[in-house]
C-alpha cells in the first residue's frame, strides 16, 4: 500500500519533470555557459543581419542596370574590413571571454563532496567514498556545497552530461576526470549520457537530486543506517526469492549476500524515482514488467528476464519497493 | 611540359587519338582511363549513396518523429546514423568533389588528361568496390553500428564482435587509399601539367581549390587509414592498440581520427567553395573580387585545419591549457573563411546579378554557410562546446557545414557544368523550384535542431521520453526533412536521370581530349585576370548565338568544339536582356569550364 502511495507520488513528481534546458541554468558551470551564450547570441545575431543584409544587397543593387552600379566601397575594403578586421576584433573579445570563463570553471576548491561516478553499459554506478555506500543512477548534492564528481569507465565511453549543470565529461576507460561544480538551487535535474556507447545509448539517463544540506544529510545518513531486516512476511518472502534467483549474482543488496556487480546497487532501490537508468518511473507495476522481462522495457540489456509465479513475483517487487 | 611540335616529336594528331582511345565494347568500359568518364563515374556513383544515404535520413527521422516510437528496432537505428554518417562523409561527399576535379582540372588546365590516367581509374575502382563491400554487411543481415566515428573500445572485439565492424573499418582502409591515390594525381596534374603560359597566379579558383584540398588529403587521410588499419589488427589478429586495461589507449584513436576529421571537413569545404568562387563571378559578370586573397586563404586553410582536430575531443578530460590552444586556432581558421566570403560579396557587389539556377545555389550557400559558420565559432569555445558537443546542436551545426555549405554548392556546380558535361541542358524552371524546396527544406529540417541541443537532446539517440519540450520541434525536423526533393537529384534532369547523356558525353564534352595537343595558353600581357575589367575578359558567348528553338534541342556544349569559341573580345555585349536572356544557357558565356575569374585558362580550355 505505502509503496503504491509512493509511487504515485514517484509518478506526479515525474510528470512535472522540465526539460533539461541547458540556459535553464541551475549549476555554476551552466550559468556561465548561459552567459556566455547570450552574448555570442547576441554578436551571432548582429553579425547574420549585418553580413546577410550585404549578401541580399550585393544580390540585388545591380538589378536593372546594363553594367552594374558603381560603389565607393572598393574590393580590398570589403576584404579587409569584412573578412579580416571585423571578425578579427570579434574572434580577440571571443578569446578573451573563453579563456576567462573557462579558467573560473572546474577549478578545485575546498572541501568539496566527493562522488565517484562509473558508467556501465547501460546504466550508472554511483559512489560516495568518504560516506562508503552506493547507489545508481541517481545522484544527491547538497545546495552550494562544491561537489567533485570523478568519473571514470572500465568498459566503454560514456559521457556524463547534466544540461541544467553543466557540460559534458567523458568517462574514459583508462583516465580519470573530474567534474567539479555547485548546484545553486534545489530541483531534480536529468541527466543523460552524452557519448554514444552501444545498443541502449538512448536510455542511459540519470537523476541529479539537488537539495538542501539538511535534506541531503539525511539521505546520507539513510544510507549509513545499518540496513534492517525485511519486516513482514510479504518482503521476506521476496527477499528469500531475490537471493534464490539470480539476482543476486548481478546485485548487490547491503546487509545480504547478494553481492554481484554486474548490475545497479539495489541497496537503496526502492527510494529511487526511477528504473532502469530513468527508463520507467519506479512504481510497483513497472517494476513487476522490468523483472518479467526487462528486454521489451530496454531491448539489448545485460540482465535477462526471469520467469517467476505471480506470488514470487509480487513478493520480490514488495521486498525491492521496501529497500530504502 | 608536353609536346608541342610534331615535327620535333614526329607524332601526328591522328596517332594521339589512336593512342588515347578507349577500346570498344565492354572492355573499353573497365579499361577506360579517360578522365572524363572517370569523373562523371564518380559523380554518378557518389550520387547513387548519396541517394541511399538520404533515405536512411528519412528512416531515422520517421523514427524519431514521436517519442517512445517503434519504426526500427535500437539496434537498427544504430546502424542507420553509422551508415548515413560514413556514406555521406567516405561514399559520398568526398568522391563527389574528387569527380568533378577529375573532369574538370585537365580541363582548366589545358591538359590532356589527369597525370596519372591509370591510376585515377584505380582509385574510381577502389572508391566503387570499398563502398559497396561497406554495403556488402547487409547481405549478412548486420551492417555496422559503431557511429561515423568507430570510437574504440566500443567498436573493438570486446565490445563488437560481430563481423559487421569489419566491413566498416576495411572498407574506410580502402577508400582512403583511393582518396589519398586521388589527391596524388591531382597535385601532379596541377604542378605538372598545366598548359604552356598558365601561370599559377591564372589558375581558376577552382583548381587552386582542388590543390588545397588535395595537400590537406595527402596529410591527413593517412592518419584515419592508420586509425581504422589498427583498429582492424586489433580486431582481427588480436593487437592491443586500442585496449585500455592492457596498454593500450583509446584517446590514440581519436587523435588518429580526428588528425584526419577535421581537415576532412576543409578537404570537404574547400573544392565547394572553389565552385562557389566559379559560380558567383560568372552570373555577377565580374571577375572573382581578391583573386590572391582567396588563393591565400585556401592554402591558410590547408596548413591550419591541422591545428584544430583536438575540438573533437573537448569532453574527454584533456588538461585545459592544451585545449585552451585549439579552442584559439579554431577561432583563427574562421578567418580565412571570412576573407573568401567578403571576396564573393564584393564581386557581387558591382556586378548584374542573373539569378539562374546555380546563382541561386550559391547565395542560398551564403546564407547557410553565414549560419554553419558561426556556429561554428560557438562550438570552438570551450566551455560552450562542453555544453552542446554530442548534442542536436553539433548536429545542426555539421549539417549546415556539410549539408548546406557543401551540398548546396554541388548542386550549384551541376546546374553549372552538368550542361556541357552530358550535353543536356537542365531545365531552369525546375532548378529553381528544386533550391526553393530544398532551401526552404534544409532550414525548416535542420535549424530547429540547435534548439533541440540547448534543450538538452544528445545526439545519436534512438528514442526520448515525452514531455521533455522536444515533441513538437521534433515534428517539425522530420517535416523539413521528408519535403521530397530536400535530396532529390536535380529536377529529374540531375545525373540520376541522364544515363543516355553519359554515354555521349565523352564526345559532345570538352574538347580538350579530341584536340590531341594540349593547347597553348596566352596569357594577357596587359595585367593579371583578377584586375581586367570584366569585359575583357569575359569568355564570349557563343559568337553563333543559336536561335531559342536550337538551343532547347542543341545545347551549346553539343555545338562541338568550334562552335566553342573563347574569344576575349572586349567588344563582347554584357548580354543585355534579349529575348533569349530568360533561357540560361542560352546567356551563360559559352566557356563554362571556367569562369571570368580566370580567363586565359578559358583562351586555352575552349579555344
Ligand atoms: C546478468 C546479470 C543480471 C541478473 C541475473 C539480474 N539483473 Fe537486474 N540488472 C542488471 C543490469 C545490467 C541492470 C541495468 C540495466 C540497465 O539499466 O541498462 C539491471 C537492472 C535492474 C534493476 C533496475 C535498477 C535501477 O536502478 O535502474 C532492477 C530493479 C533489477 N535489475 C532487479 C533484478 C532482479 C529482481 C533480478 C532477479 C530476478 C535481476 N535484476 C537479475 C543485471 C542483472
Ligand atoms: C538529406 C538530408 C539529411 C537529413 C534529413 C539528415 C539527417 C540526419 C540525422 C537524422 C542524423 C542522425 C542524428 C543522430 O541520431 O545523431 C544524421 C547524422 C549525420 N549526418 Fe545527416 N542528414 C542529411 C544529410 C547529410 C549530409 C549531406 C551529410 C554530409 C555530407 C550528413 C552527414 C551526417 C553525419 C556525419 C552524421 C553523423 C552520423 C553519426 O552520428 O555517426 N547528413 N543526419
Ligand atoms: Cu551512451
Ligand atoms: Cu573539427
Amino acid at each position: 500500500m505505502v509503496a503504491v502511495v509512493a509511487a504515485g507520488g514517484v509518478l506526479a513528481a515525474c510528470g512535472n519533470r522540465r526539460s533539461p534546458y541547458m540556459f535553464d541554468a541551475r549549476g555554476s558551470e551552466a550559468h556561465r555557459v548561459a552567459g556566455l551564450w547570450w552574448l555570442m547570441f547576441a554578436l551571432a545575431a548582429g553579425v547574420y543581419a549585418v553580413v546577410g543584409g550585404f549578401i541580399l544587397v550585393a544580390a540585388l543593387r545591380g538589378r536593372g542596370t546594363p553594367e552594374g552600379r558603381a560603389s565607393r566601397i572598393t574590393e580590398n575594403a570589403f576584404i579587409w574590413l569584412g573578412g579580416l578586421l571585423v571578425p578579427t576584433a570579434i574572434l580577440m573579445v571571443l578569446a578573451v571571454v573563453t579563456v576567462q570563463t573557462t579558467s573560473h570553471l572546474r577549478r578545485p576548491e575546498r572541501d568539496p563532496l566527493r562522488i565517484e561516478v562509473v558508467g556501465k553499459r547501460w546504466w550508472w554506478q554511483v559512489r560516495y567514498p568518504a560516506q562508503r555506500f552506493t547507489t545508481a543512477n541517481e545522484v544527491h548534492v547538497p545546495v552550494g556545497r562544491p561537489v567533485e564528481i570523478g568519473i571514470d569507465s572500465d568498459n566503454v565511453i560514456h559521457s556524463f552530461w547534466v544540461p541544467q549543470l553543466g557540460g559534458k565529461v567523458d568517462t574514459i576507460p583508462g583516465q580519470h576526470n573530474v567534474w567539479r561544480f555547485r548546484a545553486t538551487r534545489a530541483g531534480t535535474y536529468l541527466g543523460e549520457c552524452a557519448e554514444y556507447c552501444g545498443v541502449q545509448h538512448a536510455n542511459m539517463r540519470f537523476l541529479v537530486v539537488a537539495e538542501p544540506a539538511a535534506a541531503f544529510d539525511r539521505w546520507v545518513a539513510r544510507h549509513l543506517t545499518p540496513h534492517s531486516a525485511p519486516t513482514s512476511d510479504l518482503t521476506e518472502k521476496g527477499q528469500l526469492v531475490f537471493l534464490r534467483e539470480t539476482c543476486a549474482g548481478c546485485h548487490t543488496v547491503a546487509g545480504t549476500t547478494a553481492q554481484g556487480d554486474e548490475g545497479p546497487d539495489l541497496t537503496d532501490f526502492g527510494s529511487r524515482l526511477a528504473i532502469g537508468a530513468d527508463t520507467v518511473p519506479n512504481d510497483p507495476g513497472n517494476l513487476a514488467g522490468w523483472i518479467a522481462d526487462p528486454q521489451s522495457i530496454k531491448p539489448g540489456i545485460l540482465m535477462p528476464p526471469t520467469a517467476l509465479a505471480p506470488g514470487e513475483l509480487h513478493a520480490l517487487v514488495a521486498y525491492l519497493e521496501s529497500l530504502r | 611540359m608536353a609536346l608541342t611540335d610534331d615535327v620535333r616529336t614526329g607524332i601526328t594528331e591522328h596517332d594521339l587519338h589512336e593512342i588515347w582511345k578507349d577500346a570498344p565494347g565492354i572492355p573499353g568500359f573497365f579499361s577506360t582511363v579517360d578522365h572524363k568518364r572517370i569523373g562523371l563515374r564518380y559523380i554518378y556513383t557518389s550520387f547513387a549513396f548519396f541517394f541511399v544515404a538520404g533515405l536512411t535520413a528519412l528512416v531515422m527521422r520517421a523514427q524519431l518523429t514521436a517519442p517512445n516510437s517503434h519504426v526500427v528496432s535500437p539496434s537498427t537505428y544504430n546502424s542507420l546514423f553509422t551508415m548515413h554518417g560514413t556514406t555521406m562523409i567516405f561514399l559520398f561527399n568526398t568522391p563527389v568533389l574528387a569527380g568533378f576535379a577529375n573532369y574538370l582540372l585537365p580541363l582548366q588546365l589545358g591538359a590532356r588528361d589527369m597525370a596519372f590516367p591509370r591510376l585515377n581509374a584505380f582509385s574510381y575502382w577502389i572508391f566503387l568496390l570499398s563502398g559497396v563491400f561497406i554495403y556488402a554487411s547487409y547481405l549478412i543481415g548486420k551492417p555496422p553500428d559503431g557511429g561515423w566515428f568507430g570510437y574504440t573500445p566500443l567498436t573493438g572485439g570486446t565490445y563488437s564482435g560481430g563481423v559487421n565492424l569489419d566491413f566498416w573499418g576495411l572498407g574506410i582502409v580502402f577508400v582512403g587509399i583511393s582518396t589519398t591515390v586521388g589527391a596524388v594525381n591531382f597535385i601532379v596534374t596541377i604542378f605538372k601539367l598545366r598548359a604552356p603560359g598558365m601561370t599559377v597566379n591564372r589558375m581558376p579558383m577552382f583548381v587552386w581549390s582542388i590543390l588545397s584540398m588535395a595537400f590537406m588529403v595527402i596529410f591527413a587521410v593517412p592518419a584515419v587509414t592508420v586509425a581504422t588499419g589498427l583498429l582492424e589488427l586489433d580486431r582481427l589478429f588480436g593487437t592491443k592498440f586500442f585496449v585500455p586495461h592492457l596498454g593500450g589507449s583509446v584517446l590514440l584513436y581519436q587523435h588518429l581520427f580526428w588528425f584526419w576529421g577535421h581537415p576532412e571537413v576543409y578537404i570537404l569545404f574547400v573544392p565547394a567553395t572553389g565552385m562557389i568562387s566559379m559560380i558567383i563571378p560568372t552570373f555577377s559578370r565580374r571577375p572573382l573580387a581578391g583573386y590572391v586573397w582567396v588563393a591565400a586563404s585556401l592554402i591558410a586553410i590547408a596548413f591550419i585545419s591541422f591545428g584544430v582536430w583536438v575540438h573533437h575531443m573537448f569532453a574527454t578530460g584533456m588538461p585545459v591549457q592544451a585545449m585552451a590552444f585549439f579552442s584559439a586556432v579554431s577561432l583563427i581558421i574562421t578567418v580565412p573563411s571570412g576573407v573568401q566570403f567578403f571576396a564573393w560579396i564584393a564581386t557581387m557587389w558591382r556586378g548584374v546579378i542573373r539569378f539562374s539556377t546555380a546563382m541561386l545555389f550559391a547565395i542560398g550557400f551564403l546564407l547557410i554557410f553565414l549560419l554553419g559558420g558561426i556556429t561554428g565559432v560557438m562550438v570552438a569555445v570551450l566551455p560552450f562546446d562542453w555544453q552542446v558537443t554530442d548534442s542536436y546542436f553539433v548536429v545542426a551545426h555539421f549539417h549546415y557545414v556539410l549539408n548546406g555549405a557543401v551540398v548546396f554548392p554541388i548542386f550549384g556546380a551541376i546546374y553549372y557544368w552538368m550542361p556541357k558535361m552530358t550535353g543536356r541542358r537542365l531545365s531552369e524552371r525546375l532548378g529553381k523550384l528544386s533550391f526553393w524546396t530544398m532551401f526552404v527544406g534544409f532550414n525548416v529540417a535542420f535549424f530547429p535542431m540547435h534548439i533541440l541541443g540547448f534543450l538538452g537532446m544528445p545526439r545519436r539517440i534512438y528514442t526520448y521520453q515525452a514531455g521533455l519540450g522536444w515533441d513538437t520541434l521534433n515534428v517539425i525536423v522530420t517535416a523539413g526533412s521528408s519535403s521530397p526533393p530536400a535530396r532529390a537529384s536535380p529536377s529529374g534532369t540531375g545525373p540520376g536521370a541522364s544515363g543516355g547523356a553519359r554515354r555521349r558525353a565523352t564526345t559532345r564534352g570538352a574538347p580538350t581530349r579530341s584536340s590531341g595537343r594540349p593547347p597553348r595558353h596566352r596569357p594577357t600581357t596587359t595585367s593579371p585576370p583578377h584586375r581586367s575589367s570584366p569585359a575583357g575578359i569575359r569568355c564570349g558567348t557563343s559568337a553563333r548565338s543559336p536561335t531559342p528553338s536550337r538551343a532547347t534541342t542543341r545545347p551549346p556544349a553539343a555545338s562541338g568544339p568550334k562552335g566553342r569559341s573563347c574569344t576575349r573580345s572586349p567588344s563582347q555585349p554584357a548580354s543585355t536582356p534579349s529575348p533569349t536572356a530568360r533561357n540560361a544557357s542560352l546567356t551563360r558565356p559559352t566557356c563554362r569550364w571556367c569562369s571570368p575569374s580566370a580567363s586565359p585558362s578559358c583562351s586555352s580550355g575552349c579555344s
